[in-house]
């Protein structure tokens, strides 16, 4: 299946857990928030959260900002 | 002692964490600038250098995390970003910005009143950033912002405090603290800003892009100490002519 995450289309296999993205993308789940599809993910659904095909993953995390 | 929203803070001067040549510089000069409530901004996770992470040099309990809500461009894009934001930090606190003109980055007044009425019901601490526009402040306290923000000059100027005329009047309305915000290049500045009578400033670039950026952390919070002192102290009032301030009698003597 594929989904975009970040702006970049990726191919998973189907039943990927968001959090196993996390951990193929080398990220520490307790340093993202993850917005699916428009909706804000609580963290302790990071473990359960099934993607599906065609989602639309948000990856974002705080910066340097003034 | 300053208190916004319930929360007192001994520092009158906040920090940003931006534009800093390392995360490690960026610890070291908030350290030394005293402050106890630091900005931070949201984007997307660069997934080419997933352990570039700022999180991992700023200490929660020495400092308020204040997410900005920068590069929204419009109320709905503010709050998409707000949420984010309470997710990523388990914070309300929210230094609400919304400038649509990337050539000037000032806010757009309608957009964050908008915004910052419906973030407050939702429960957000809302310290929004604002043009110089007393009846602007007057109508942002009057949906429930905990502070406002008024610029000094456009964000990343240096210019210093041009909006002066404005700032004293939103100072001498507001009953929720004023926090001079953006353009303060000099320390200088902020001791004006404190002198006029503003309860905070907040500075990011002038100390980050600075040759020694812990040092400039240190001037500007002497300068805003010196400058809070002053206004506590009460300024003399300017005057045209001169007013002797040695005794003008016993000079008898010489003539």
């Amino acid at each position: 299946m594929k989904i975009l995450c970040n702006g970049v289309e990726r191919t998973l296999a189907p039943q990927t857990k968001l959090v196993d993205l996390l951990h193929d993308l080398g990220l520490e789940p307790d340093t993202v928030v993850a917005e699916c599809d428009g909706v804000i993910l609580r963290r302790e659904a990071y473990d359960t959260h099934l993607l599906t095909d065609g989602s639309v993953l948000e990856l974002i995390r705080f910066v340097g900002g003034g | 002692m300053l208190t916004i929203a319930g929360r007192e803070f001994r520092s009158r001067l906040f920090g940003g964490t931006g534009k800093f040549a390392s995360a490690e510089v960026m610890r070291d000069a908030l350290a030394a600038s005293g402050t106890e409530m630091v900005t931070v901004a949201l984007r997307r996770v660069d997934l080419a250098d997933p352990a570039d992470d700022i999180m991992r040099v700023l200490d929660r309990e020495r400092y308020l995390l204040l997410p900005n809500t920068s590069g929204a461009r419009d109320a709905g894009e503010a709050i998409r970003l707000a949420h984010l934001a309470r997710a990523a930090g388990g914070t309300p606190w929210l230094k609400l910005e919304v400038t649509p003109d990337p050539r000037t980055l000032l806010p757009d007044p309608v957009e964050t009143l908008k915004a910052t009425e419906e973030l407050v019901k939702d429960g957000f601490i809302v310290l929004p950033y604002m043009n110089a526009d007393p009846i602007l402040a007057l109508r942002l306290q009057d949906v429930g912002a905990a502070a406002v923000m008024p610029l000094g000059s456009p964000i990343g100027t240096n210019q210093g405090i041009v909006t002066a005329f404005q700032v004293r009047i939103i100072i001498e309305q507001a009953r929720v603290p004023v926090v001079v915000d953006a353009g303060l290049g000099a320390p200088s500045h902020a001791a004006l800003a404190m002198e006029m009578g503003a309860d905070a400033v907040l500075v990011n670039t002038a100390i980050a892009v600075s040759g020694d950026p812990v040092r400039m952390a240190r001037a500007f919070a002497m300068a805003v100490a010196a400058g809070r002192d002053a206004y506590e102290a009460g300024l003399g009032e300017a005057r045209d002519n001169a007013s002797a301030s040695s005794p003008e009698t016993g000079l008898d003597f010489l003539r």
